[in-house]
């Protein structure tokens, strides 16, 4: 499957994947749009990373994504990458599924056998594999709109600007008064799947968003996750920095909500 | 005979010729040259570090539908005649001055019995497409039989493991010492020592373009030209000459626009012999592109040293003596022999009076891509051992790392100083010229002072901060002989026409060297044509290595233009009839002097300089005005340079940011300033990739880990600071011009000053980074955050 | 091989015809079918940048499409920058601030920092420093080429 092609034509130039029929989706019409109903934005799979970057309804009402897609990789690419595409794709290192599963996003698969719509919590799989089976496609994601009054931030870290992430911590908070009404934290880059730190956000919730309770969650979130080792940091640095970015996307916003 | 001229050109920031055609998309690399019935080659590649190859069968490969031929190493063999020692070889004198070995196995054109890296070529494809030979190139079937690989350099010396080339029967392919004074007695009676070792890693200069090239061979006049991304097109022709065994003058090779170089491009690799060898045979063009994962394989990487560096110092902080020992993995094959090595056995002690030194040096031969020359050229290496040492020095007394350096600086009136030691090019080692504390003084304070500096990384510190500063110094000999030709020729126009045996690969040459004949003859750049990296246009020529071109083409088309300006005088004399002496070039043309209007053109002059009927040159003065000379250096010439740089490092990520980045750097008189910074600032970006991004890494196997520009990381606009530069001209009294060369230099201290500035940073937690690269968790470990 | 397909594009304002296999990359199809070869290709796996091209008015790297998406497509390449052998101003800021040595890396910064500058024509330093590492350069260390498309946008601003 062709969609924006930033992933599946490298792997074809360097031989690694030989397909020996491609179907091009760009060419499949009425994918790409941005739409905005009562409650949720659905996004077309095939819709531009960088439409998405531009679009004043995602700002308004999704800017958590807006400001995570900025960080996936450079205009050039985001000029053709689709959030389908990264979402079917789910390298572990990405921004886009970290947002499916922190703003508690769903797609919609289509198939021979029709439709059905997959929530993030079961759409990754393992390493590089979603529930997708072999004859489907997405062909739409959605999102519920972001609170009105949310705090949020995404922080990363990756050795150059627009790299993968080595290490990336998402987080949306909703506050009332000293309460924590519902913290939504995932993370990328520190294991096969993106996740959903479950542990931390209870923290959260029932602590509040003082330095003491943030810096308890920043330590259960990095209890949660288990990290690869590679060329670019071991799995101990990895849960450190899982720590330490969860911390500051916290503390970012928190800032921001209420 | 005096030579006014309006305008001088040297010294001004003239905008580049070359920029045309190459921002219009108009350049020509070797990629875009399309010929009749051109094809295209592959290489199939090893992707074992180490095995005997029992078979290879291109059986599937041959029968391919648009294959037209495809050969295996023993193939080759019987076609080829036998291949000459391709390496750069040191001059005699130093040959018989500097007690060494070196025994440097030839590499093949295609692996025959073995293959000794990742990457290593066996077998070519020559088909109607790249696609199709790539095709071909997976259809080839290879029988190994493997052996265990070597990639440590340093378990590779010890005997009984495996050995790379079995004929030597060790991996040690190259060794030397060179010593001055006394370094045991002077060391153990020393008041302080410290012992460490310094680590400077694998990596290398990864042009924007790959390497290139087409082969085309003319049936009418069996000859051969060959178009080359290449550095050195005067050594190719020599190399291709022997292989295709035809006379020189039947072979040509020309480097159109190139992508840059940095070393990597500036000797002859098999694939610039064996394409235009296929072009020969198959009777077209043959055209090879290597792409990316193949140039991260197969085109030469660099550095890679690990030395034992020992110093012993007084109360002051004065070095009395500097042991080094230290072993370069150069990996499969040596195509530069010892050069490198020695380099940084010379340029070791830098700026600093070391009056008793030792170096030794053992060059290892692993399973890895061959090394060569890239930017520094061996010198980076000895820098960042030196330039930790001296901040290992200060902290051990206390004392401020720039004091450290002042204190052992050689001043300025110590110019010329005599080293004691002998360059590569045999000749002693003087430093003819050079202020380096003056720069010292103005890299510190275009950071803002030491002082000033000091107080606010003590603010900082008290609040969970760390700023570091750093300091790096270096000298440079550039400007390497054995030659570089000039050829001078005053057109029947009246332009001028030089050409010479640089080749270039974005220094801005055509432009530079057009300002210098314009002040050798009174004319503007405008009437000027620079023809470079042609051996058709020029007879011998050495090519762009080593920080040479300026020096060695400047001076050599001086020689050649005073040789011909005698001969114009004396014609120009005859048409004016007046004495060479009351004659001066002015306006494009020979003027009297004094006199206004009484003038002929050099175009008149060319005209009267023709041979036959109705010339008019005096009796004795032979035709023709073009005169050629070889500039042969008596030998380099010094320059030098201070790096300073503050950072703040990010302890809980490792994310180091450089907030001020400086450079004081003397590179004698300068052509042209705004191309100066440029080399300048773009070898700072290579030195500051390599201390904080790149890196060519191995695992036990030898597969390379590092085989994709996703994991070789080159900095990019985000990740280079702006930099500062101040300049310093001591001009050197070594060349007519003044002239010292440039290309290198910004790429020699940088690891070490960012090094500096992150032990500096993380002095509370006492750390030091005494390797490359430096990574965002060696930061965070060595900050105990986890 | 497999069956070559029909191509109609248009590129710098000219239509071309050409067919091509489904696997020829798009920067092959420009340089060789085309002839087009002032996009260049370094990485043949979407990292460099060099091989940048306008690709409907946005900025995309030519090397990891397929020639057969461009049917239909309109594409501007370096050569299609400078009118009647006038320098556009980025071309002209480019040759002013020496933000070119060897001349690989500037089809992609061009084409870049055009597509950019659409989007954001009063950009801090800051800003254009981010834009500009979706290409590499080996030879300027960047800071030219900084300072190149913040001049270049100063005059875009005022010739509008």
């Amino acid at each position: 499957m062709l969609a924006g092609g930033q992933s599946l034509i490298p792997m074809m130039n360097f031989r690694i994947a030989t397909p020996a029929a491609i179907i091009d989706l760009n060419r499949v019409p009425d994918l790409d749009y941005i739409r905005r109903e009562i409650g949720i934005v659905r996004i077309g799979a095939m819709t531009r990373q960088r439409k998405i970057e531009f679009s004043g309804v995602i700002a308004e009402t999704l800017p958590l994504l807006r400001d995570a897609i900025k960080l996936v990789g450079h205009l050039p690419t985001r000029s053709r990458g689709t959030i389908g595409g990264s979402l079917a794709h789910a390298d572990p290192a990405a921004e886009l599924p970290m947002m499916l599963e922190v703003l508690e996003g769903e797609v919609v698969a289509h198939g021979p056998s029709g439709e059905r719509v997959i929530k993030a919590s079961e759409f990754f799989r393992s390493l590089l594999a979603t529930a997708l089976t072999s004859e489907e496609i997405l062909i739409e994601v959605r999102f519920p709109v972001m609170p009105g009054n949310a705090g949020y931030a995404v922080e990363e870290f990756a050795r150059r600007h627009g790299d993968f992430a080595i290490c990336a911590v998402a987080a949306v908070l909703v506050r009332e008064g000293e309460r924590c009404v519902k913290a939504r934290l995932a993370t990328s880059g520190t294991g096969p799947i993106p996740l959903r730190l479950k542990a931390a956000e209870g923290v959260l919730e029932q602590k509040g968003l003082g330095n003491a309770a943030i810096e308890e969650a920043a330590k259960v979130a990095a209890r949660a996750v288990e990290p690869m080792n590679d060329q670019n940091g071991s799995a101990e640095f990895r849960r450190h920095l899982t720590r330490v970015l969860t911390g500051r996307a916290l503390r970012r916003a928190a800032e921001g909500s209420g | 005979m005096t030579t006014a001229r309006p305008d001088r050109f040297v010294g001004q920031s003239i905008l580049r010729r070359e920029d045309r055609r190459l921002l219009t998309g108009q350049g020509q690399y070797v990629a875009d040259l399309v010929f009749p019935r051109m094809l295209h080659a592959a290489f199939v590649r090893s992707p074992v570090a180490h095995a005997r190859i029992r078979g290879v069968d291109l059986s599937r490969a041959k029968t391919m539908p648009g294959v037209v031929i495809a050969l295996s190493g023993p193939d080759l063999m019987r076609l080829l005649p036998p291949v000459p020692d391709t390496q750069l070889s040191l001059p005699e004198k130093w040959c018989t001055t500097v007690p060494h070995k070196l025994h440097n196995p030839q590499q093949p054109l295609l692996a025959t019995d073995k293959v000794r890296h990742v990457g290593e070529a066996i077998a070519v494809i020559v088909a109607e497409s790249r696609y199709i030979a790539e095709d071909a190139a997976e259809l080839v079937s290879v029988d190994f039989e493997t052996l265990p690989a070597v990639v440590d350099a340093q378990e590779a010396v010890k005997p009984g493991g495996s050995i790379v080339h079995e004929q030597l029967r060790t991996n040690i392919i190259g060794e030397f010492a060179i010593a001055k004074g006394d370094v045991d007695a002077v060391l153990a009676r020393a008041p302080h020592k410290l012992k460490r070792r310094f680590y400077h890693h694998r990596y290398s200069g990864v042009p924007m373009e790959c390497r290139g090239v087409v082969g085309v061979y003319d049936q009418r006049t069996d000859s051969v030209t060959i178009w080359s991304s290449t550095q050195v097109v005067h050594w190719l022709r020599r190399e291709a000459s022997a292989i295709l065994d035809l006379p020189e003058g039947r072979v040509r090779v020309v480097a159109p626009d190139v992508g840059g170089g940095f070393g990597v491009k500036g000797h002859v690799y098999p694939e610039d012999l064996l394409v235009p060898f296929l072009a020969r045979r198959i009777v077209r063009p043959v055209r090879w592109i290597e792409d990316r994962h193949e140039h991260l394989m197969c085109s030469t990487h660099s550095r890679d040293q690990t030395h034992e560096l020992e110093i012993g110092f007084d109360n002051e902080g004065r070095i009395l003596a500097v042991r080094d020992q230290f072993v370069a993995d150069c990996g499969a094959w040596n195509p530069i022999g010892i050069g490198v090595v020695y380099n940084s056995a010379v340029h070791l002690t830098g700026p600093y009076k070391v009056d008793n030194l030792a170096v030794s040096a053992r060059l290892v031969s692993t399973n890895k891509v061959p090394s060569a020359p890239y930017r520094g050229a061996g010198r980076p290496e000895a820098n960042f051992a030196m330039e930790r040492a001296i901040d290992l020095v200060a902290g051990a007394l206390a004392l401020e790392p720039a004091e450290v350096r002042r204190r052992n600086m050689i001043p300025a009136s110590a110019m010329p100083y005599a080293i004691g030691l002998p360059y590569r090019d045999g000749e002693p080692i003087i430093y003819d010229s050079g202020d380096f504390p003056a720069g010292l003084e103005k890299a510190l304070a275009a950071v803002g002072g030491v002082e000033p500096f000091r107080e606010r990384q003590r603010a900082a510190w008290a609040k969970g901060r760390y700023l570091g500063l750093g300091i790096g110094c270096y000298t440079e000999g550039t400007g390497v002989g054995p030659f570089e030709g000039a050829l001078v020729r005053i057109e029947p126009n009246g332009k001028i026409h030089v050409a010479g045996g640089a080749c270039a690969q974005g220094q801005g040459m055509e432009t530079v060297f057009a300002q210098i004949v314009a002040d050798a003859w009174g004319v503007r750049p405008e009437d000027v044509t620079i023809t470079l990296a042609d051996t058709a246009a020029i007879s011998m020529g050495f090519g762009t290595i080593a920080s040479r071109s300026t020096v060695t083409l400047s001076a050599a088309i001086h020689y050649a233009s005073e040789k011909l300006r005698k001969k114009v005088m004396s014609i120009a004399g005859q048409l004016l009839q007046r004495a060479v002496v009351d004659l001066e070039l002015r306006d494009g043309g020979v003027a009297v002097v004094g006199v206004p209007g009484r003038r002929v053109s050099l175009a008149q002059v060319a005209r009267a300089a023709r041979p036959g009927w109705d010339h008019g040159r005096p009796v004795g003065v032979d035709p023709g005005l073009e005169e050629t000379h070889y500039f042969e250096p008596q030998t380099v010439t010094w320059t030098n340079a201070t790096h300073a740089a503050i950072v703040e490092v990010d302890i809980e990520t490792g994310r180091v940011k450089i907030q001020k980045y400086a450079i004081a750097h003397d590179c004698g008189v300068v052509v042209n300033p705004m191309l100066l910074e440029g080399q300048i600032v773009g070898g700072a970006a290579q030195g500051l990739g390599g201390i904080l991004l790149e890196g060519y890494t191995y695992d036990a196997e030898g597969q390379l880990l590092t085989g994709s520009l996703m994991d070789y990381l080159l900095p990019t606009a985000s990740d280079i600071p702006d930099i500062t530069l101040i300049h310093l001209e001591s001009p050197s009294p070594l060349n007519p011009l003044g002239v010292k060369g440039v290309g290198e230099g910004g790429a020699i201290a940088p690891p070490a000053t960012v090094a500096n500035a992150i032990s500096d940073a993380l002095a509370p937690f006492k750390v030091e980074f005494n390797q490359t690269p430096i990574t965002p968790e060696q930061i965070v470990r060595a900050a105990n955050q986890f | 091989m497999s069956d070559l397909v029909d191509i109609k594009l248009t590129v710098n304002g000219t239509s071309y015809e050409g067919r091509a296999e489904p696997r020829k990359l798009l920067v092959d199809f420009l340089r060789e079918d085309l002839g087009l070869t002032g996009t260049h290709s370094g990485c043949e796996h979407g990292i460099c940048g060099v091989c940048t091209v306008l690709f409907n008015g946005e900025a995309a790297r030519s090397c990891i499409m397929m020639a057969v998406q461009a049917h239909g497509a309109e594409i501007t390449t370096i050569e299609g920058l400078a009118k009647d052998g006038n320098f556009h101003p980025l071309q002209g800021a480019f040759h002013r601030e020496h933000g070119l040595q060897c001349g690989f890396c500037t089809p992609g910064m061009l084409i870049v920092a055009l597509d950019f500058l659409r989007i954001n024509p009063s950009p801090t330093e800051e800003e254009v420093r981010e834009a500009m590492s979706a290409v590499i350069c080996r030879c300027t260390g960047y800071r030219n080429i900084v300072r190149a498309v913040v001049a270049a946008a100063e005059m875009m601003r005022a010739k509008r």
